[in-house]
C-alpha cells in the first residue's frame, strides 16, 4: 500500500536487454499509443487489456510507475477503446501481466530514454548524468527544471509530440531487485469508487438522449418466430423485428420492460426440441460426432519397468454458467458514419471486427469503448448484448440505446463452459511407478469467442432473417495448453503417454471459454486418479506425487501447501473428515499451484478450509495475486460442490440464483493462500492457477471423508449417494 | 492526495429533486420519499420497484440490478435501518420511511467505518456486489455492534459474490466492528 518516489542517478539497468521487443509492443510500436503526458502531472497509460475486477489496471499502473520513476498516484490507466488503444487481443488466459505488462514496461523504458536524451540535448550534458525523480529530470546538482510533461510537447519524428515515434531497439529495463513500486502490494485504484457506489460500471452509464432497449429472446434454444400479434404498447415504443430477432426501444427502462413483456405475450414461436438429455451427459458426449486429434504422444520407458497393473476411470463435469453478478449490458449509438459501442467485452477489438463482419460494415465504421462490467470469467454475454444494442440503436439513429439483459436471459443465453468427460487409464510397474498414461477428453469446444474460426459468433446473428446457426465452437490448437485438453497432459514424470481430444461436432448448447477451460476437469480427473494410483501402489498421496515430480518449483508449492495445512498425509481421518491434495502447473507451462482441502462430511459435504501455495514467477502486486488465487479457489469450490446448468429438451431451466445456486457466505471455505517467491522467473498470471488443483483437492478430500471415490461433478449429496450405491 | 481513480463515469446526481420518470402512456403517480436524508417527490408507475426509482429516477448508482427477484443482494438498501433488497420492494411501500443507499453512508467526503474497512482490507474484486455488502454490513452492525465471524457470515448469506472475495469481506466487516468499538471506547 506504499508508494514512494525516489531519485536515480544512474539509468536503470538489467543484466541484458530483452532480445526482442515484446510482441504486443512490436505490433503497436508507436510509443504515444501507450503513454500520454499531455495532462500536467499525470501519466496516462494505454493498454489493450481490460479491467473486469481482476485488478489488472493497478498492476499495469505499478509497472509504469516503476519503469518511469513516477509516483504511482500520478498514473491513470485509460479504458480500452478501439479508437485509441493498442490492440493486444483478448483479455484472457491469465496473460495480461505477461503480455501487456512486458510491452508497457518496455514502452516506458524507451519513453524514459527518449525524455532523457531530449533533456540532455537541452542541458548540454550526457544523458547518463541525468536521473528522474517523480517525473522531474534531475542532474547531480538537483532539479533541472525539465520534466516529462515539459518535454512531451517537443516535436517527435512521426508527429507533434516527443513520443510520436516507433519503439527502437529493446532497452534495458529495471532489474526486479531494484523495484520499489512493482513487487509490493498496492491498493486497487478502483475500489474507492466501488465502496461508495459512484458510477463506474457500464450499467451506470447515462448518455444524453439515451433510450432503453430489450430483446425478446425465443422461448427455446431452437425456435423461430411464427407470428406477432398487435400488442398494446406504451407511447413512443419502437418495435424491431428481423427474422426471429425481436426487440423494443423505449424512452425509459421501465417502459421498455413493459413493452417487452407485451411483445413477448403477442409472439408465437415454432419450437423444436434440440437439447440433449441432461440426465445422461455421458451418453451425449460419447455418442455425438467428434473430431479426434492426438494432443500429446510419448513412447519412452524412462525409469519405469513393465506394466503389471492397469487402472481406468471416467470423470465428468456438467455444463457450467458464468453467472456473473450483473447481467450483460451494452450501449450503442449510430450516426451517419457508423456505430459507437460501449461494452464490457473481454475483447473490444474482436468485438468490433465481429460486429462489422456480421453486419457487412467496414471495421472503421465501428468503435468499441470498453467500460467495466461486473466480474467476467470468460466469454459471457457481453459481446452478444453489444450486437443487440447495435441492432436496436439502428432503429433510432442519433439516440444511444442501452440494453441490459434480464437475469434469466443471462443465465440461459450467454455461452456456457461445456460438459466434459475424461477417460483415464494408467499402468503401474512393479515398483509402483506410473509407466503409462492415456487420457481421452470429450467436450464441445472452448474457443467460441467472436471471430473464432473466422465467424462473428454473436448470438443475434443466428436469429436475424437469413441468419445461419452458429457452428460448433472450435477448441484451439491441439495442445495440452489449449481448449478442452488444457492440462490434460499430466505434469508428472511419465515416460509413455497418449492424450487425445474428441471435439464434438454438434453444439446443441452453445459453449465457449470459461475460466481455466478444460483444466478444471482435467486436473480434477488427474489428481483424483493420482490418489487412486497412489492407493494401488500403497503410497501416500504426497510421497507418490513427489516421486513423479522432478521440477523443483512443482515440489516447492506442494510441500508449502502441505506444510501450511498441517496435514499428516492421511486422506481419511476416520472421523468423517478428509484431507485431499491437488496440484497442477497451469497450461503445463505457466503458474504452479498446489491446494490442500479439508472436508467435513455430514448430511452434506462441507469444505472447511483450503490452503494454497502458488508460484507465478515475478509478481507485480502480491495482494492482487492473493486476491485472484483466493477468488479462484472459492469459485472452483462452488463449481465442484454446487454448480450444474439445468435444462429440458427445449430450453435452459436454471435461469436464476434459486435454480443455479452458487456457494454462499456460510458455505464458502476458509481460504489460506501464500505465494512461493520466484522473482527470477517470468511472470505468468494468477487468475486461473487455482481452478484445477482446488477441484482435485476437494475430490480427494471427499473420497477420504466418505470412503468412496466420486467422479462426477458436482459433488452434491445426490451424486455422492449415487457413487456409494455404485461402489 | 492526487486523484487515484483510473477513471470515473462522473458523480452521482444528488437527491432532493422533483423527478418524473416518463413512462409514455403508462399511468403515473406521485410518491414522497426520503432518500439519504433528503425528501424528494417522484412520479412513477404504481408498481415500480424502489430500485428503478433510485437508479433511474434519482440517479443513484449504488444500488445495483442483479437479479430482479431479491435473490442476490446487489440492490440492498437500508429501509428504516433494516437492510433489504429493493428490486422486489415496491417504491410506494417506502413512503414515510427512511431509505439509505450506499451513497448515504458517507459523511460528506468521509467514508463510513464499513466503507473504510472494505478499502483497507481490499475486500472486492469486481465490486459489483460491494455496495449491497456494505449496506448489509452497516445494517448488521447497527443491530449487533460486535458480531462473531459466524454471525457476519450468516448476516451476509443473502448477498452473493461471484468473484470469491468472501474472506476479505468478512474480514472487513469484523474490522469495521472493532474499529467502531475502539472509537466508542476511546
Amino acid at each position: 500500500m506504499t508508494t514512494t518516489s525516489r531519485s536515480l542517478s544512474v539509468p536503470p539497468d538489467s543484466p541484458a536487454p530483452p532480445p526482442a521487443l515484446p510482441p504486443t509492443l512490436a505490433a503497436n510500436p508507436v510509443l504515444a499509443r501507450w503513454l500520454d503526458f499531455s495532462e500536467p502531472g499525470v501519466v496516462t497509460v494505454f493498454s489493450g487489456k481490460v479491467e473486469y475486477g481482476q485488478g489488472v489496471w493497478t498492476a499495469l499502473a505499478q509497472v509504469a510507475a516503476e519503469e518511469l520513476d513516477v509516483d504511482l498516484r500520478r498514473v491513470r490507466v485509460a479504458p480500452v477503446s478501439t479508437a485509441t488503444s493498442p490492440d493486444e487481443g483478448t483479455t484472457s488466459g491469465s496473460r495480461s501481466i505477461e503480455e501487456s505488462g512486458s510491452s508497457l514496461r518496455q514502452a516506458c523504458a524507451q519513453a524514459r530514454a527518449v525524455f532523457l536524451a531530449a533533456a540532455a540535448q537541452r542541458l548540454g550534458v550526457p544523458a547518463a548524468a541525468l536521473g528522474v525523480t517523480d517525473g522531474e529530470i534531475t542532474t547531480g546538482a538537483g532539479g533541472s527544471g525539465l520534466s516529462y510533461w515539459s518535454l512531451a510537447g517537443l516535436p517527435g519524428p512521426a508527429g507533434p509530440g516527443l513520443l510520436d515515434r516507433e519503439a527502437g531497439d529493446p532497452q534495458p529495463v529495471k532489474a526486479p531487485a531494484r523495484w520499489s513500486v512493482a513487487g509490493r502490494s498496492a491498493a486497487r485504484l478502483d475500489i474507492p469508487d466501488k465502496v461508495t457506489g459512484r458510477p463506474r460500471f457500464l450499467h451506470d452509464l447515462v448518455l444524453p438522449g439515451m433510450r432503453y432497449g430489450r430483446v425478446i429472446r425465443p422461448p427455446a434454444a431452437a425456435a423461430s418466430l411464427a407470428g406477432l400479434g398487435d400488442p398494446p404498447l406504451p407511447g413512443g415504443v419502437v418495435t424491431v423485428r428481423d427474422g426471429s430477432f425481436l426487440g423494443v426501444v423505449a424512452e425509459t427502462d421501465r417502459a421498455a420492460g413493459v413493452a417487452a413483456r407485451a411483445v413477448a405475450g403477442a409472439a408465437r414461436w415454432d419450437v423444436t426440441p434440440s437439447l440433449p438429455d441432461e440426465r445422461d451427459l455421458k451418453g451425449f458426449l460419447l455418442s455425438a460426432p467428434a473430431q479426434v486429434v492426438t494432443v500429446d504422444e510419448q513412447h519412452g520407458t524412462g525409469a519405469a519397468g513393465p506394466v503389471t497393473r492397469t487402472l481406468e476411470a471416467e470423470f465428468t463435469r456438467p455444463f457450467l454458467a458464468h453467472a456473473s453478478m450483473a447481467p450483460s449490458c451494452a450501449v450503442a449509438s449510430w450516426d451517419g458514419a457508423g456505430v459507437t459501442v460501449w461494452s464490457h467485452s473481454q475483447g473490444p477489438f474482436a468485438l468490433r471486427n465481429a460486429i462489422a463482419g456480421g453486419l457487412d460494415l467496414d471495421a472503421r465504421q465501428v468503435t468499441v469503448n470498453h467500460v467495466e462490467g461486473a466480474g467476467a470469467y470468460g466469454h459471457n454475454g457481453a459481446d452478444d448484448v453489444a450486437l443487440d444494442a447495435v441492432l436496436l440503436a439502428r432503429a433510432v439513429p442519433g439516440h444511444p440505446v442501452r440494453v441490459l439483459w434480464a437475469r434469466e436471459d443471462e443465465m440461459a443465453w450467454a455461452p456456457f463452459g461445456p460438459a466434459m468427460l475424461a477417460r483415464l487409464s494408467a499402468g503401474l510397474d512393479t515398483h509402483g511407478r506410473i509407466a503409462t498414461w492415456r487420457q481421452d477428453v470429450w467436450s464441445n469446444g472452448f474457443i467460441g469467442r467472436p471471430g473464432s474460426g473466422g465467424e462473428p459468433r454473436l448470438l443475434a446473428l443466428a436469429h436475424l432473417a437469413g441468419g445461419q446457426p452458429m457452428s460448433p465452437a472450435p477448441d484451439g490448437p491441439p495442445t495440452g495448453a489449449m481448449g478442452s485438453t488444457r492440462n490434460a497432459v499430466p505434469g508428472y514424470d511419465i515416460p509413455d503417454r497418449l492424450i487425445v481430444r474428441h471435439r464434438l461436432l454438434t453444439m446443441p448448447i452453445r459453449t465457449s471459454s470459461l475460466r481455466s477451460l478444460g483444466a478444471f476437469l482435467n486436473v480434477f480427473a488427474i489428481e483424483s486418479f493420482m490418489d487412486e494410483l497412489a492407493a494401488a501402489a500403497r503410497a501416500g498421496p504426497l510421497e507418490f506425487r513427489l516421486a513423479h515430480l522432478s521440477d523443483p518449483r512443482a515440489r516447492r508449492v506442494i510441500e508449502q501447501a502441505a506444510q501450511m495445512s498441517g496435514w499428516d498425509g492421511q486422506v481419511g481421518q476416520g472421523d468423517g473428515t478428509g484431507f485431499g491434495l491437488g496440484y497442477a502447473q497451469y497450461k503445463g507451462g505457466a503458474g504452479y499451484c498446489a491446494a490442500v482441502a479439508r472436508v467435513e462430511a455430514g448430511t452434506d459435504v462441507r469444505v472447511s478450509d483450503i490452503w494454497l501455495a502458488v508460484d507465478v514467477g515475478r509478481v507485480i502486486n502480491p495482494d492482487g495475486v492473493i486476491n485472484q488465487v483466493e477468488g479462484g479457489a472459492v469459485q472452483s469450490a462452488s463449481w465442484a460442490l454446487r454448480e450444474r446448468v439445468r435444462f429440458d429438451r427445449t430450453r435452459i431451466t436454471s435461469v436464476n440464483w434459486d435454480t443455479y445456486p452458487i456457494l454462499r457466505f456460510t458455505e464458502v471455505p476458509q481460504v489460506h493462500a501464500a505465494i512461493v517467491a520466484a522473482p527470477g522467473e517470468r511472470e505468468t498470471g494468477a487468475g486461473e492457477v487455482a481452478q484445477g488443483p482446488v477441484a482435485g483437492a476437494i475430490g480427494n478430500a471427499v473420497a477420504g471423508a466418505v470412503g468412496v471415490r466420486v467422479r462426477d461433478l458436482p459433488l452434491t449429496r445426490e451424486q455422492i449417494a449415487r457413487a456409494i450405491e455404485q461402489s | 492526495m492526487l486523484q487515484t481513480n483510473a477513471y470515473s463515469l462522473g458523480q452521482a446526481r444528488s437527491t432532493g429533486l422533483r423527478v418524473t420518470i416518463p413512462g409514455g402512456a403508462m399511468e403515473q403517480h406521485e410518491l414522497h420519499l426520503t432518500v439519504n436524508g433528503a425528501s424528494c417527490t417522484v412520479a412513477c408507475e404504481p408498481d415500480a420497484p424502489l430500485l428503478d426509482v433510485l437508479r433511474h429516477g434519482l440517479g443513484l448508482s449504488g444500488p445495483r440490478f442483479g437479479c430482479g427477484l431479491g435473490l442476490c443482494g446487489a440492490c440492498f438498501v437500508l429501509i428504516d435501518g433494516q437492510a433489504r433488497s429493493c428490486c422486489d420492494f415496491p417504491a410506494w411501500a417506502a413512503e414515510g420511511r427512511q431509505v439509505t443507499t450506499v451513497e448515504g453512508l458517507m459523511d460528506g467526503e468521509t467514508l463510513s467505518a464499513v466503507q473504510r474497512a472494505f478499502v483497507d482490507e481490499q475486500a472486492a474484486q469486481c465490486g459489483y456486489c460491494t455496495s449491497g455488502m456494505v449496506v448489509r454490513a452497516v445494517g448488521l452492525l447497527r443491530a449487533s455492534s460486535c458480531p462473531s465471524e459466524q454471525e457476519v457470515r450468516e448476516a451476509l448469506d443473502g448477498n452473493l459474490c461471484r468473484c470469491g472475495a468472501h474472506r476479505r469481506i468478512v474480514g472487513a466487516v469484523m474490522k469495521a466492528a472493532s474499529d467502531t468499538a475502539g472509537q466508542a471506547s476511546a
